[in-house]
């Protein structure tokens, strides 16, 4: 375990950066988190990322296919906001565990 | 986990077989490079063509004969006369793409257009469209190019690539 600190923030991360309590996350912390990642994060993003904090708090599974069917952006459109790999991009910056899913 | 200095960053996937199970292998492992960032080139040949041609994609089946993992819901061997009843393995099939379906698998149309988005490729094999008299016309719309094999090595190589064969 360790911890990194996001907008004066001690958070608690696995080895590989990614939140081990999604409570610890706010929105100035996405945005340095997103920073790090080389992101510049957009209300677009927001959005994208509200979606995986509800739909993983609701114990929902999470897929590119579940974001790209929530009606806020398409697969397409998702690759271009997080680009390169991003569902493990978006879930990292949204402060939630990294997805386990295979699609 | 750390990164090491030789990740992948290329793999080409070939796809041979037709059947539900061997079309939907070359599928997952394609989009999952895709998702995780690597540059992916996906290639159907001879019966694997099915899963881009338009008119069969939506009717794979998964055989029921000659399957010796074939079981029947339960866990009890599959009898290879049940499967020799007309409407059996379109059934078994049915059940196959539900299940996935209930696992957020899409049907094949919806995976290739997911690869697609992801920025991989997809390519048919020349040789067997010359073979199956196939077109261009008759594939998806997503298939970027009919390829021989040589152009298939020539788009697979470089630094830290591998090609797949499902």
């Amino acid at each position: 375990m360790a911890t990194k600190t996001f907008a004066g923030k001690i958070i608690q991360v696995n080895d590989e950066g990614y939140f081990l309590n999604s409570s610890e996350w706010n929105k100035e912390i996405a945005v340095e988190v997103a920073k790090e990642e080389g992101i510049a994060l957009t209300e677009k993003h927001f959005a994208v990322i509200d979606f995986i904090r509800d739909r993983v708090q609701k114990g929902e599974a999470l897929t590119i296919r579940s974001v790209g069917k929530s009606g806020i952006i398409d697969i397409k459109g998702f690759y271009e906001l997080f680009p390169g790999a991003p569902l493990k991009k978006a879930t990292k910056i949204a402060g939630v565990a990294k997805p386990t899913s295979c699609v | 986990m750390s990164e090491n200095n030789h990740a992948l960053k290329k793999v080409s996937i070939i796809c041979a077989k037709g059947s539900i199970e061997d079309v939907y292998a070359a599928l997952v492992m394609a989009n999952g490079a895709v998702m995780e960032g690597i540059e992916t080139k996906l290639f159907f040949t001879f019966f694997g063509l099915d899963a881009i041609t338009k008119k069969q994609m939506k009717k794979l089946h998964t055989a029921v004969l000659g399957n010796p993992a074939m079981r029947m819901p339960g866990g009890l061997p599959f009898p290879s006369l049940l499967g020799i009843i007309p409407g059996v393995e379109a059934g078994v099939s049915a059940m196959m793409k539900s299940q996935m379906e209930a696992l957020d698998i899409p049907p094949v149309d919806e995976f290739l257009e997911m690869i697609t988005a992801g920025g991989g490729e997809i390519y048919a094999c020349k040789l067997a469209i010359d073979m199956f008299k196939l077109k261009k016309e008759d594939l998806s719309d997503l298939v970027k190019d009919i390829i021989t094999v040589g152009q298939f090595y020539e788009i697979a190589g470089g630094e830290d690539s591998q090609i797949i064969f499902t």
